[in-house]
């Protein structure tokens, strides 16, 4: 394996920027292929410190760190993607389901489907139900994810759900999370899949996308 | 505004529960701080969509509460009962909505009078609903006139007790905490929260004046809680929220500065430091709470307590009976031990109070710094200062001290994954200015200028 990935994988995990960055143009420089880049060290950073997470072994701020770098090497190479046509392989949605504000939960999922390469489009908090509709609609997501952290706003998520599913788009899988909910109520409103935590949410975005 | 330059209570044991040096009394003649310790019911609604047509289910629900909960108290003979009315977010946007809540659990509590001779008092806790607006309106907007209509006529109709669960600074305060930013915390707490607190306590206190209400006190939950709970499923150290948990006191401090006298909210975890500072009575949660969050310091909590609170509970059945009324029960024989020990006297409260602190502090740091004997220490820091930003970063300063002098002693078990931390917050602290002014400047140059207005803060 070239020595500038695993140095750039490496430089990921321990969340140096500017390590990060200089070993991506230097791999460019070299002749690799974005994709590659991304698929062979980058997102291999990002599992690696998502794992020492899931152990809780490093904290979130540090995954954080790790992110940002991961950020900060997608700004060179995300115009190479682009130009070459090359697409993330999955595509996303995700927010806070209406009258719920809560969203650090929301948050760090969205930053782990990140960092799993996943293009992910936040809608925030206190989202009307259409909006997701519209943005899954107008983005191509394959996968929708429902945060709600109140048990007033669970019927919201269960709306959310309906006209999801009322709205013709068969290829949109729906998978939801928050304190309040559980598999049982995953079941129950149609959804697809449940995550307890955000550790686990790409684990199982990949599993009900892959069903 | 009241500035605090020392010290209410000074010594360890004297920060126990039960005794305020200076007690609320109550129109039904509760006296909270003056010798015992009474129980503070909280609720909430189960899975139920809010809105106009469904206000009759609403209402049942919280007939059902207020009935059952004051049934039971009584039963118990409880010497009286804190209620809290938290809203839900829709009920304070709609002020007819909690008005008619609020009458429900009025006239519970007047029926439940006459019929046992029960006293209990109304907490009335609007829900902050400034931030549904992104960047939040901290000073204006419908949601702002919305909510003081809501305190207004809540006191009016007889709410004695006025609190709230104030969010100014929130909106920068979430990702302070997910990054492990310290010096992003200090700038949330102490320079917007400190500001948004004497702007919307100068309102509370006239509200309570119009109406010869109480303004009760303020928490730092949506800060230290959410530092809590996100330490508790270890997303962060439990040192950084440990240090953030005693900032927050800095914060809530302003409230008492703009004329609030207790009992603080049950949810302020900070409220062992602001006992000590200003004497007023406390309302604290631990064990009883597990029903709504998750927390390390069970037992330590009720150290220093007046009112002892179970946070909030879902109108759901249980096999006893209502969950409400089974949290009823719990507190009340929580109170009822700690009123029988203080009526040994002295000693035997003390030694449940050491109890009640021995058995938590020791397991984890966020206990640790709200125990009787370092709350003392922080609030020493805190009234030596001049400012809400001098405070905040003396104070964090001082926890860092306390709780890596309790690891090196062996008094305090901190991971090895988080000693880490204690030179990197003190690092953090050290690169701050001395002047809060450079601090504004420097903060506001990195702050996420799309998530917050800096004249809602008077910045």
């Amino acid at each position: 394996m070239n020595q500038n990935l695993t140095l750039l994988q490496s430089a990921i995990e321990a969340g140096k920027r500017k390590d990060a960055v200089a070993l991506t143009r230097s791999l460019l420089d070299e002749g690799m292929a974005p994709l590659d880049v991304v698929e062979q060290a980058l997102v291999p950073g990002m599992s690696v410190i998502g794992e020492k997470f899931k152990r809780n072994e490093v904290f979130v701020p540090e995954m954080l760190i790790a992110a940002r770098a991961m950020k900060e090497c997608m700004v060179l190479l995300e115009p190479l993607l682009v130009a070459a046509g090359v697409k993330p392989k999955h595509t996303a949605v995700i927010g806070t389901v209406q009258g719920d504000l809560h969203d650090i939960g929301k948050n760090l999922v969205a930053m782990m489907l990140k960092g799993a390469n996943f293009a992910v489009h936040d809608l925030g908090t206190n989202v009307p139900t259409e909006k997701f509709v519209e943005a899954a609609r107008e983005h191509g997501a394959e996968l929708v994810c429902l945060s709600a952290l109140l048990t007033t706003t669970m019927p919201a998520m269960r709306e959310a759900v309906g006209v999801i599913r009322a709205a013709a788009l068969p290829k949109v899988k729906i998978l939801v999370g928050g304190a309040p909910i559980t598999q049982e109520f995953c079941n129950e409103i149609g959804a697809d899949g449940y995550s307890p935590d955000a550790a686990s949410a790409v684990d199982k975005a990949k599993e009900v996308l892959s069903a | 505004m009241r500035k605090f330059t020392k010290l209410a209570v000074d010594d360890p044991l004297q920060l126990i529960f039960g005794q305020a040096p200076h007690p609320v009394r109550t129109r039904a003649g509760l006296e909270i701080g003056g010798g015992l310790v009474y129980p503070e019911i909280n609720f909430t609604l189960p899975s139920l969509t809010i809105d106009a047509g469904g206000l009759p289910g609403i209402c049942r629900n919280y007939e059902q509460i207020i009935q059952g909960t004051l049934r039971r108290a009584a039963e118990l003979e409880v010497p009286g009962v804190v209620v809290e009315f938290e809203t839900l977010p829709p009920m304070t946007e709609h002020p007819d909505w909690g008005m008619a809540i609020v009458d429900i659990l009025l006239n519970g509590m007047a029926e439940e009078a006459d019929r046992s001779g029960l006293k209990s008092v109304l907490r009335m806790t609007p829900n902050d609903n400034r931030e549904f607006e992104r960047p939040p309106l901290m000073r204006r907007g419908r949601y702002w006139e919305a909510m003081l209509e809501l305190f207004e006529r809540s006191s009016a109709a007889g709410a004695e007790l006025l609190s709230i669960e104030s969010v100014g600074g929130k909106e920068l305060h979430d990702d302070a905490l997910l990054n492990g930013d310290l010096p992003a915390s200090i700038f949330s707490l102490c320079i917007l929260g400190a500001r948004d607190m004497e702007f919307l306590w100068n309102h509370i206190h006239g509200i309570t004046s119009r109406h010869g209400a109480i303004c009760a006190g303020d928490t730092a939950c949506g800060f230290g809680n959410t530092a809590m709970v996100l330490a508790e499923q270890k997303m962060i150290p439990r040192v950084f929220a440990a240090v953030v948990r005693a900032v927050t006191a800095v914060r809530s401090l302003v409230a008492y500065e703009c004329g609030a006298v207790g009992p603080g909210k049950d949810c302020g975890y900070e409220n062992p430091i602001l006992k000590a500072i200003t004497g007023f009575p406390m309302a604290m949660e631990g064990k009883t709470a597990a029903c709504a969050h998750f927390s390390p310091m069970g037992n330590l909590a009720a150290a220093c307590c007046d009112t002892w609170s179970n946070e909030s509970v879902q109108n759901i059945k249980l096999l006893a009976g209502m969950a409400p009324t089974c949290y009823m029960e719990q507190l009340a024989y929580d109170c009822r031990l700690m009123n029988q020990a203080r009526s040994e006297g002295s000693t035997a409260a003390e030694t449940l109070q050491r109890w009640l602190v021995n058995s938590d502090a020791a397991l984890d740091p966020q206990a640790y710094i709200i125990s009787p004997h370092s709350s003392i220490e922080l609030a020493r820091v805190i009234v030596a200062e001049d400012s809400p930003y001098k405070a905040g970063v003396a104070v964090a300063r001082k926890a860092i001290d306390i709780l890596e002098s309790a690891h090196h002693g062996g008094k305090l078990r901190i991971a090895p994954n988080e000693v880490v931390w204690f030179d990197r917050l003190r690092d953090e602290l050290d690169d701050l200015p001395g002047d809060e002014g450079d601090f504004i400047s420097q903060r506001l140059s990195l702050a996420d200028s799309t998530k917050f207005l800096p004249a809602e803060y008077g910045l």
